[in-house]
Order: structure tokens, then C-alpha cells, then sequence
């Protein structure tokens, strides 16, 4: 059963290139259409309408269900999270049910108060600055490490089926069991780090006791979570460059180095892009390996936005709902100017996307 | 397998000069690091699993082996119940945001209508929400329907990950598929129902099943909502449930080791298997925005 399902996989999933350009000039036929559309569209009345609903009902009636989801469960929140944000809600105000009894919510609208509290206090910046940090430092370890492996992996040599099975175990491991296992390794007094260490003469590490190993010992973790994903990204992106290109430039006496930095990082142009934001995303947002691992601390000094928002909402007492809405409405405006500039700068540079 | 073995050929069919046996020597040193360093934590918990509760924290590899943590595990833990509670809450999210979501991705996939870009947009953009901004409203919600703490509360949060991320990747999938299949279809007088129904929801099996995969390992290792949302040690799902045996208290590394074998090695086995096909999904998707 297994068998059969991953060869149709194959199937369906290979071709990865052809299927690449085609799906790329459908899209851009797409947008292009849709301009005309537009433009034609402006001026028409009832009547337009009317034979759009024609003509597009069946689009729209088969999007309706997501759209309904996401207005219910995605946009309805969001629009009260951005509500909460501007009042004083906590624990203690919110409408709630002790028993059969029903409490009212007593919370009022306070404006922009939280944000001047939120952006006035050091801790912002702070968190924000580690957070940026943490970031850069994951993403560009991962990537660099992802790449140098998927070069290796890429080369024809014994064993290689085995290098890779290996290699992307830690990803076929759920996050949070890894980080578990991790926290165990990481262990001050009984951690097997600390005991190779120990056989070695070297002072046991306070890993995850100490501010500044606290946060070597997260982004460790995190690249060691995060290689796998960009390893097999970056292989495949590899492996759809055609190989004559290498063919010619080795006649024309192009050196290693050079064919790696003419042909194979060109040609990884666009599953780079793709990788880099997907990882720079997920590890701005990455909440099991800081929250599971050091809780945030010791003290706080590993607390991204991410889980300095739960903690508002769920560790600290008494829950600030409002404080912690503040907290998720800044980290998700940051992320999206992230989007537009990184859109901007790959749209300068010819990229389509 | 076909991909695998094309790949594989125009590599080796590709001239690359001999290699030096000091180049040799590094590849192999290097890859063998990176493995060492990529199997040992997992190795090790598995090996950690295996001993009896006093020597958890020894550096022996194994010493008096013994099933006792699973032992301890399944019987007087709650272990049994946080599984069930995983399975339920990622097996109902996954069918359901697949479910939903299949008809969207075929229609972005295959039509131009109005509204296609916002959506396409809507679909992006949830998909890098950080849960931050939506773990109160919702926490709120499920408050007010008393929800907490109910598996039904935590299937409808996950769907706000699933559905736009099914989507978008159910997209990519359909995009392979010729769109001279849904001409014939039409021309056959099927109208776009049941095309899709009858030609390209077969096709699109496959895809669907490794996006079903994605949704459900996203949901079975999600951290934030379950511990959030869920309290008291049987109403825990796995992610929640691991954190009990390691708090600030107690440390049972021998019932966490144990447990994180069971969860991983179902898990683990199936991901070899799909994985060259996952990454295809995901970037298909991505990049064929």
C-alpha cells in the first residue's frame, strides 16, 4: 500500500521542470489577463455583474467553502485580536462562565495606550533585536550548511543513499520530540554533552543556564532541526541544472569554485529564494524550540516576539490578553513589511513573484 | 521511483573529472560528521528508552536493557490517551482541510475570475501569521463555547493552519496536471464539477494524499494552541503530554524517552518513504505562485 501510493507520487510529483515552465506561463498569462479584465471591466453596470456571475459562478462557488473558513476562523479573530489590542483586557475583565454563572466582560477601549506602553519599554527592543538575531543567525547557518551538504550529496559516490537517509532524519522526527531529546543531550549535570566533555577534561557547559549558551544552544537546535528541509530543497534544485552546462564550462577550463558560482548558484536562484523566505518566516515565528527548550530563559534572555506574546496570554499572571494581542498585531505587521521588501527587492532584480 | 533513477543517471552520465583521493578522504570525513551529528540525538534517545530508570543519565550505551519505561508508559502513564487525543485532533483536521480546501485549489489552479488575486494573497499571507495574533481571540472564543479543552476547540484552531496552507499546496499539485484533461472533459459535456469530480480528483490523488501528510505532521506537532488550549493530564495531546515528564520539578527521562520513540519511529519510517515528494509539493507551490 505504501509502495503503490509513493510511486503514483512520482508520478504526479515528477517532471519537475517541465511541469515548472508550463505552470510558470500559465500563471503569467494569468496576471496579464486579469489586468485586461480589469480595465475592461470599469463602467459596466448591473449587466456586467450579472454576466460575471455567469461566467464565474462555478469559480466561485468552489472557493466559497475556503472563503467561509478563512472569513470565520481566520478573520473574525483577526479583526478581534486587533480590537483587543486597543483596550484593557485580562483575565480578570473578560466575559466568562464559573459554574452556571455568566460574567459580563468589563474591558474598555483604551486606544493606542498598549502600543506606547508596548513600543516605549526597552524590553521591545530588546526582544525585537535577539529576535532579529536569531533569525539571520538560523536561517543563514542553515542555508550555508543546507547548501555545502546538498553539493556533496549531489556528486555520484558509494554510500550516498545512506549519507542522505541519515541526514534527513532529524526532519522526519516531529519538532517537538527532537527538542525533548535535545534538552536531555543538553542536560547541565547529566547531559551526555557535558559528560563527552567531562572525558575530555573540559568544565561542564551551563547549556541552557547561561544567557549566552542559553541562546548558542537554541540556535544549535534549530539548525539542526532546519538543514534536512534546505539540504533536500537545494538538491532538487541542483539536480533539475542541466548537466551540459558544467559539460561546456569544464571544456572552456572553468575552475570548481567558478562553475559554483556561475552555473550552480544561478541555476539555484529561485528555489534559494523560496527557501530563504519559507525558513525566515518559520523561524521568526519559531515557537516549540524556544518555548520548549529554555522556556524563554533563563531569566528572558532567549524570548523571541513570538513567545514573549504567549507569555503575556498564558505564563503570566494575570493573563494580559490586551497586552499580549499588542504584542502578535507588531510581530505580524514586521512580518509583513519583511514580505513586501523582500517582494520589492526580488521584483528589482527581474525575479517574478 | 522513475524520478530518482533519471536524476540519478544524468548525475553519474555527467563528466566531473576524477576525484583526488584528498578530495575523497574530506567528502567522506565531512559526510560523516554531518551524519554522526544528525543521527546521534535521536540514536541516543532511542538507546535512552532502553534502560532502566537508573541508569537514564549514564553515558553506557546500554546496560541492562529493558522495556520498563514502556512498560511504565502505556500502563501508568497517560500516554495511551494523549495518543488517542493526537490522532483524533490531526486525523479530523487533515480531512477536513483537505476536504475543503480541494475544490479552492483546483479553481485557483484552473480559472481567472475575480477575486482570484486577493484570494491567492489571503492564502500567502495566513500562511506566514504568526499564531501570536490569533491565539487569544480564539482562546476567547473557545472560551465562550466552552470549547476549552475539548479536541473539537483544537480541531477548528488547526483548520486556521490547514485550510489556506492545503490550499495553496493543492494549487501546485493541480498545476501538473495537463489542462488538456479538463478540455477533453468539457468536451465530453462536463461542466467544471464534474470535471474536476471525475477526471482530475483521481489524477490529483497522490497530491492529495502528500498534502493530507503535511497537514496532519503540522498538526500532531503543533505546540503552541495544544498547550494553551488544552489542561489536565487526559486532555493533553502528545506535544502537551511530553511536557509533563520533564517540568521544572521532575525529570522522568526514561518515560520521555521512551514516549518519544513511540511518536517518532510511525512518523519517521512514513517521511523516508514520502519526503522526496513532500519538498516536490512544497516548493511547487511556493514557487509556482
Amino acid at each position: 500500500m505504501a509502495a503503490h501510493t509513493s510511486q503514483s507520487v512520482a508520478k504526479a510529483a515528477g517532471d519537475d521542470v517541465e511541469n515548472d515552465v508550463a505552470a510558470r506561463g500559465r500563471s503569467r498569462r494569468t496576471d496579464s489577463d486579469s489586468g485586461n479584465r480589469g480595465g475592461a471591466r470599469g463602467g459596466k453596470g448591473a449587466s456586467g455583474l450579472r454576466r460575471a456571475v455567469g461566467t464565474h459562478w462555478y469559480a466561485w462557488a468552489m472557493v466559497a467553502p475556503v472563503v467561509l473558513v478563512l472569513g470565520v476562523i481566520i478573520g473574525w479573530p483577526l479583526v478581534r485580536g486587533v480590537y483587543l489590542s486597543l483596550t484593557d483586557a485580562t483575565e480578570r475583565n473578560v466575559s466568562r462562565t464559573i459554574g452556571a454563572r455568566h460574567i459580563e466582560a468589563t474591558y474598555e477601549f483604551v486606544g493606542l495606550d498598549n502600543y506606547v506602553a508596548v513600543l516605549g519599554d526597552p524590553v521591545f527592543l530588546q526582544r525585537l533585536v535577539w529576535t532579529v538575531v536569531w533569525t539571520v543567525a538560523c536561517v543563514s547557518i542553515t542555508f550555508t550548511l543546507g547548501l555545502v551538504l546538498a553539493n556533496m550529496l549531489n556528486r555520484d559516490f558509494r554510500g550516498r543513499a545512506a549519507y542522505r537517509m541519515a541526514l534527513i532524519l532529524p526532519w522526519a522526527v516531529p519538532g517537538f520530540v527532537s527538542v525533548f531529546a535535545w534538552r536531555f543531550l543538553f542536560n547541565r549535570d547529566n547531559g551526555i554533552l557535558n559528560k563527552i566533555l567531562d572525558g575530555g577534561g573540559i568544565a561542564a557547559i551551563p547549556w541552557l543556564d547561561d544567557p549566552t549558551w542559553a541562546k548558542f544552544s537554541v540556535v544549535a537546535v534549530n539548525v539542526w532541526l532546519g538543514v534536512p528541509f534546505m539540504m533536500v530543497a537545494l538538491l532538487g534544485g541542483l539536480q533539475s541544472i542541466p548537466g551540459e552546462l558544467y559539460e561546456a564550462a569544464e571544456m572552456d577550463g572553468a575552475s570548481a569554485w567558478q562553475r559554483f558560482r556561475h552555473i550552480t548558484l544561478p541555476g539555484l536562484r529561485t528555489v534559494s529564494m523560496t527557501v530563504i523566505l519559507l525558513s525566515t518566516i518559520w523561524t521568526f515565528n519559531m515557537f516549540p524550540v524556544i518555548f520548549l527548550l529554555t522556556r524563554g530563559g533563563p531569566g528572558d534572555s532567549t524570548e523571541i516576539l513570538v513567545t514573549q506574546a504567549f507569555r503575556e496570554a498564558f505564563v503570566s499572571s494575570p493573563r494580559d490578553f490586551a497586552g499580549s494581542a499588542t504584542w502578535g498585531v507588531l510581530i505580524l505587521a514586521l512580518l509583513m513589511i519583511f514580505a513586501l521588501v523582500y517582494r520589492r527587492s526580488l521584483r528589482k532584480q527581474g525575479e517574478v513573484w | 521511483m522513475s524520478t530518482a533513477k533519471t536524476a540519478r543517471t544524468a548525475t553519474a552520465a555527467r563528466p566531473r573529472g576524477s576525484r583526488s583521493p584528498l578530495a575523497s578522504v574530506s567528502l567522506h570525513g565531512t559526510l560523516v560528521v554531518a551524519a554522526v551529528i544528525a543521527v546521534f540525538p535521536v540514536l541516543w534517545i532511542v538507546l535512552t528508552s532502553l534502560k532502566p530508570a537508573k541508569h537514564a543519565v549514564t553515558t553506557d550505551f546500554v546496560k541492562e536493557p529493558t522495556l520498563s519505561n514502556y512498560t511504565y508508559l502505556l500502563e501508568q502513564s497517560h500516554f495511551l490517551s494523549w495518543f488517542a487525543n493526537s490522532v483524533l485532533v490531526a486525523g479530523i483536521t487533515t480531512v477536513l482541510g483537505v476536504f475543503i480546501a480541494a475544490t479552492t485549489g483546483y479553481a485557483v489552479s484552473r480559472f481567472k475570475f475575480p477575486g482570484m488575486k486577493p484570494l491567492m494573497w489571503t492564502l500567502l499571507i495566513t500562511q506566514m501569521f504568526p499564531m501570536a495574533i490569533l491565539i487569544v481571540p480564539l482562546y476567547n472564543l473557545m472560551g465562550d463555547l466552552g470549547l476549552l479543552n475539548q479536541p473539537l476547540g483544537l480541531i477548528i484552531t488547526y483548520l486556521t493552519i490547514a485550510v489556506p496552507f492545503c490550499a495553496w499546496m493543492m494549487k501546485g499539485f493541480f498545476d501538473t496536471i495537463p489542462v488538456e484533461i479538463d478540455e477533453s472533459g468539457r468536451v465530453d459535456g462536463l461542466n467544471p464539477f464534474g470535471t474536476f469530480w471525475r477526471l482530475i480528483l483521481p489524477l490529483a490523488k497522490p497530491g492529495l494524499a502528500v498534502t493530507g501528510f503535511y497537514a496532519f505532521i503540522t498538526a500532531w506537532g503543533e505546540v503552541a494552541y495544544a498547550s494553551a488550549f488544552m489542561v489536565g493530564e487526559e486532555n493533553l495531546t502528545l506535544a502537551g503530554g511530553l511536557q509533563t515528564f520533564v517540568t521544572q520539578y521532575t525529570s522522568n527521562w526514561g518515560a520521555m524517552s521512551a514516549a518519544s520513540v513511540l511518536i517518532a519511529i510511525p512518523a519517521a519510517i512514513f517521511f523516508v518513504f514520502a519526503q522526496r515528494h513532500l519538498v516536490a509539493g512544497m516548493t511547487a507551490g511556493a514557487t509556482k505562485g
